[in-house]
């Protein structure tokens, strides 16, 4: 009782800052009440409405859906619907928006039939695709933001991909699992030596050295990132160094920069500290009598540290690599500073979908995607290297 | 008599209390020189009127998003909000921003002519009050053109003319407008080519002529920022960022104002305020859109004024001492061949399109 | 001590000099030289440079000055992985990403031995150290006294000729300590390795040597079999640091060939051996081995010396009684006799006399 008291604040905080927005991300990525919620009579009526048929539904579906959007009007929620359905069929939310005024001059009881009324304020409710569009996404748990976040739809005739124009979500998770890996892959090439220098060299010097790796870590991410763009572009620090010294020409300036190239340079440089500091950790604490034994058995000084120090750093390589990778398949300010087309993340649409389209179970869904690529990424690491074999010192 | 005075002292300070604590209101802008240009004419004068105190928030890049959260966590701290048209148009479709009756809660012109009236089409939705008409348009560099500067939009669609790269939104609006234009479409039916799959790809397709020349910015510094840099020989952005390189930083940059395409920022009230806040959050609103107001805001950025009555006040910049009107988007000189934002289309349209124009950037 | 030619010498350190900064020596002058098959002791306290001696040896560290010579070569230059010499740590050192076979292994590996003959030679060393059935393990789920044993048999795996041996006992408990200096002993003498073994326990020191380094500030004090280092320590740091001793002080009055008359501080005369005083009126140290006092004076010479004392405690220590006595101003003179059927319990408070002979009590440096 005691320990759960102390650990009390910690459990609130957890909860509150971890588990309680993944758990409202799980939810928002499949809930869909909003149709059936604001359209409950057109809902129920188009249970018997045949969607696969070429005939648009009967007289008694306009009249329910005259009912619902009269309420829903007064509510100032058809245009919230429109929003919605528009994800799904562009063209909706207008749609939705003029009709309003016109539907809202209806009295349901006495101004039927409404069929040709409707079609008369606004074509889309005499085409066959509005009323599918409806009858699809009326269900209140829906698997269409899924759909739609691996490029393909939800429709009446089940999922089907997306017009092949439209399909970027999965090239960008492969894109952003690449460029992670890649981003992983140079932080090792560039960490090891410096951490092995770090966890080998006299105190004295290893503790300036130890400063410099932190120096860029307190330093903003925007600033950093900024910096970049000034050292990269083409009339840049590097590129005016480089037609400087002859090595290129000055109309053969490198693009290093706006591409994926510049976001590995950057991502790289931003995230090494996370890559550093694990691994000098574990390298502080591989006693030099190891490499000393291995050496007086008759090793050579490359097989003494490929057998014997390699395999003992490995926990760190291991730690920094799951902590940089993880990092950096959820990065999206670097990216869209520096990465230009083609160096952006799957986290750059996942903004787009929370900021501009409003789009939030879209999001939703692809943040759950990659948190659960991530779960997938850690249980296989786990298999291959195993979890214990991670150390952050 | 010592009694009375003590009660009345009593009463006189928890009201002063009382006033002090509701008297503060939160405005969210954009920031930087677009908010300075507010404080100046619109805020101070405010405060000094009523007795207001005003804090910023420079969140309006991610007003919609956040006003959205608010709204569902039931706590909405903003009172007065400034967002470009479409995000006005998204805000009120989704019940998150309140109605406005333009004739009753906004100030008429000094000659009596009816907000609505004045204001006209930039009243693009019912719960926008449109404050500025800016433009994006593009600036060159004078001194990589040669010596036949620019004078028409294809010029960015020329790379045998116009060699160099551009920079360019990273999103389909503006863009696929231009783009058709250039591929011989004429003005008034851009719209209904891009409403089609054929108009889209012939769009994407024009842009491809020059894709591996672009740069594609995300924020509105980046283009100046490029063309100081001479990274680029053109770039668009919006108007009054271009303004501030040109004759603040005195940068070898000009203006191409061909098919300038306009756009409104203004403010809108949040939905769900109390209804004390919402009666403040009006009464600024009425003070901060009348005719001088608007027209004192040219004094410090160079955007056009919403209110057709505000236009003859446009004086001078209040640092540089220059005369504005030639600088803003519709003096009649620069405004020969322009556009307006399709509200209407992009609200329909923009996820589809955005969806294809990011897979054609994938590309 | 058996006389070594240099010909003979199988490790041979010449003048050797060692400094970190260039400034300070940890290691001055040394010379030393050892014949195959011995097992060598280096002795003395932490900072005396045994390490230091042991750690060029291996090439783990470079001599600033001399020359150290394996099998007659030189090897100042010879990086340590060439030199084939075995090696034990006081850590053992064992690879914890390796299990115990892959750990002895490993040497026979990097000698490119093949894989049955690796195999043969890694099983008949796990067996000489009686861990046959624990080739399969991880060094962490082993004992401390386990570790140590494969640590000597990795140290032994690929049959170096010399192997050197840095305080490998000094984790370990008492019990399992003495019977693994046995075990190494046996061993070293089995299979008729060089051995230099590093330690600043005296007792593994003289237990398991042929012969004992004594080092102290830099340089050995004394280099020779563990009982002539015990009953002839050389000078005083010796007498001191080997075994239990009593010293008194004085000045030499008079030498006469192999004894020398001694005036202690109070007045007092004593006889002893001139070990390291050459002339009359010197000042000595004397030093005289608690078991070698003599208080039954039917034992002494008639016309030996003796000192009065005075007991102050008894210690009944089992096979051996243990006074603490007041002698010429020293109040922590140790005697002991065996606990033999007539030995005498002397109380405290009683006065005795105490003598011995000549040649137990060595005049030393002062």
């Amino acid at each position: 009782m005691r320990a759960l008291m102390l650990i009390a604040p910690l459990l609130v905080f957890v909860l509150l800052s971890f588990v309680i927005p993944i758990a409202s991300m799980l939810f928002r990525s499949v809930e869909n009440g909003i149709v059936s919620e604001t359209l409950p009579l057109t809902v129920e009526a188009l249970d018997g409405w045949d969607a696969d048929g070429d005939q648009l539904p009967d007289e008694a579906i306009y009249e329910a859906f005259v009912r619902d959007m009269v309420v829903a009007i007064e509510a100032k929620k058809h245009t919230r619907l429109g929003s919605r359905l528009n994800y799904e069929e562009t063209g909706m939310s207008s749609m939705f928006r003029k009709s309003g005024r016109a539907l809202k001059k209806l009295n349901p009881d006495t101004d039927g039939p409404f069929k040709d009324q409707l079609i008369d304020i606004h074509d889309g409710f005499g085409e066959l695709q509005t009323w599918r569009v409806i009858k699809t996404h009326s269900v209140e748990v829906t698997n269409g933001y899924f759909l739609n976040a691996i490029d393909m739809q939800r429709t009446h005739e089940g999922a089907v991909s997306q017009p092949e124009d439209k399909q970027i979500l999965v090239k960008l998770f492969i894109r952003t699992m690449f460029m992670s890996l890649i981003i992983t892959g140079s932080c090792i090439l560039l960490a090891y030596p410096i951490s092995y220098l770090l966890a080998t060299l006299p105190m004295r010097v290893s503790n300036l050295l130890m400063i410099l790796v932190l120096l860029p870590f307190w330093t903003s991410l925007l600033v950093r990132t900024s910096a970049w763009k000034v050292m990269l572009q083409q009339q840049g620090v590097i590129n005016d160094t480089l037609v400087w010294l002859g090595l290129v020409s000055d109309s053969a300036r490198l693009i290093i920069i706006n591409n994926q190239i510049g976001t590995i340079i950057a991502m790289t440089h931003i995230l090494l500290p996370f890559m550093i500091l694990p691994m000098y950790s574990v390298m502080q604490t591989i006693p030099v009598t190891y490499t000393r034994a291995a050496k007086s058995m008759g090793a050579t000084n490359w097989t003494t540290f490929w057998r014997i120090y390699f395999p003992q750093s490995i926990p760190g390589i291991g730690a920094g690599s799951i902590l940089v990778f993880i990092l950096s398949i959820g990065y999206y300010i670097t990216p869209e500073i520096v990465g230009g087309t083609k160096g952006v993340f799957i986290s750059n649409r996942i903004a787009y979908h929370i900021s501009s389209s409003l789009n939030w179970g879209l999001a939703a869904a692809l943040g759950t995607i990659l948190l659960g690529v991530v779960l997938i990424l850690y249980w296989a690491y786990d298999k291959i290297v195993g979890i214990d074999n991670v150390k952050l010192g | 008599m010592k009694l009375k005075n003590t009660l009345l002292m009593a009463a006189a300070c928890v009201t002063a209390a009382g006033g002090a604590m509701a008297e503060e209101m939160t405005i969210v802008s954009w920031g930087g020189a677009y908010s300075k240009s507010q404080l100046k004419a619109y805020h101070e004068p405010y405060s000094a009127k009523s007795g207001v105190t005003i804090l910023n928030d420079d969140s309006s890049a991610e007003a919609v998003a956040k006003l959205r959260a608010m709204n569902e966590a039931g706590n909405v701290t903003w009172d007065v909000v400034d967002v470009v048209a479409s995000d006005a148009i998204r805000l009120c479709d989704e019940g998150l921003a309140l109605e406005i009756d333009a004739d009753t809660q906004l100030a008429a012109a000094p000659d009596g002519t009816s907000a609505s009236e004045d204001f006209g089409d930039l009243l693009v939705s019912d719960c926008f009050i449109p404050q500025i008409v800016y433009s994006t348009t593009f600036g060159y560099r004078t001194d990589m053109v040669g010596d036949t500067p620019p004078t028409d939009i294809c010029a960015v669609f020329d790379l045998d003319a116009y060699p160099g790269k551009r920079a360019l939104e990273k999103r389909p609006i503006n863009n696929v407008e231009w783009a058709l234009l250039c591929d011989g479409v004429a003005k008034d039916d851009v719209y209904d080519v891009l409403e089609t799959e054929e108009g889209q790809n012939r769009a994407l397709a024009k842009l491809d002529t020059i894709k591996d020349s672009v740069v594609w910015w995300s924020a509105g510094a980046d283009t100046p920022q490029l063309l100081a840099d001479g990274e680029i020989v053109m770039g668009s952005t919006y108007n009054g960022r271009l303004f501030s390189v040109i004759e603040e930083q005195k940068q070898p940059v000009a203006m191409l104002w061909d098919a300038q395409v306009f756009d409104l920022d203004g403010w809108i009230i949040p939905a769900g305020l109390s209804e004390e806040r919402q009666k403040r959050a009006l009464d600024y609103i009425m003070f901060a859109t009348d005719t001088q107001r608007l027209a004192d805001q040219a004094k410090y950025i160079s955007y056009g004024p919403a209110r057709a009555s505000s236009a003859p006040l446009v004086g001078q910049h209040a640092e540089l001492g220059i005369e504005m009107a030639p600088h803003m988007p519709t003096d009649p000189n620069n405004a020969q061949n322009t556009f307006l934002y399709n509200y209407e289309f992009w609200a329909d349209y923009r996820d589809d399109i955005d969806a294809k124009f990011q897979a054609w950037l994938a590309k | 001590m058996t006389d070594l030619s240099n010909d003979a010498a199988f490790v041979e350190f010449q003048r050797v000099q060692k400094s970190y900064d260039g400034e300070i020596l940890v290691v001055k002058d040394l010379n030393l030289s050892m014949p195959k098959g011995e097992f060598l002791t280096m002795l003395g306290p932490s900072g005396s440079g045994k390490t230091t001696c042991l750690m060029m040896l291996a090439g783990f560290e470079t001599a600033t000055h001399g020359e150290i010579m394996l099998d007659g070569q030189p090897i100042n230059n010879i990086p340590p992985h060439k030199r084939g010499i075995g090696m034990v740590f006081q850590n053992y050192a064992l690879f914890p990403h390796m299990t115990v076979a892959e750990n002895l292994s490993f040497p026979l590996e990097v000698r490119k031995i093949g894989k049955s003959d690796r195999e043969a030679k890694v099983k008949r060393a796990l067996d000489m150290v009686q861990m046959g059935d624990f080739g399969n393990r991880r060094p962490a789920q082993l004992s401390g006294g386990q570790q140590q044993r494969i640590a000597l048999a990795r140290a032994l795996v690929f049959e170096p000729e010399l192997v050197l041996m840095d305080e490998p006992l000094g984790a370990l408990d008492k019990q399992l300590r003495e019977h693994m200096q046995f075990e190494i002993t046996r061993l070293a003498h089995e299979l008729g390795i060089t051995t230099v073994y590093v330690t600043h326990d005296q007792t593994e020191a003289l237990t398991m040597s042929d012969r004992v380094a004594v080092f102290d500030d830099g340089r050995i004090q004394q280099l020779a079999p563990p009982d002539q280092l015990y009953e002839e320590p050389e000078n005083s740091f010796v007498a001191q640091f080997i075994g239990e001793n009593n010293t008194l002080e004085g000045t030499v009055k008079s030498i006469n060939g192999n004894t020398c008359i001694v005036t202690l501080d109070d007045g007092s005369e004593i006889d002893a051996m001139p070990v390291n005083v050459s002339r009359p009126g010197e000042r000595t140290t004397v030093s005289i081995r608690p078991e070698r006092v003599e208080f039954n004076k039917d034992r002494l010479h008639s016309d030996a010396h003796t000192l009065k004392a005075q007991v102050k405690e008894f210690i009944y220590m089992g096979d051996v009684f243990r006074f603490r006595m007041s002698v010429a101003g020293n109040d922590d003179f140790i005697v002991k006799t065996r606990n033999a059927p007539d030995a005498v319990r002397l109380k405290p408070g009683e006065e005795i006399e105490i003598g011995w002979l000549t040649q137990d009590c060595r005049a030393l440096d002062a």
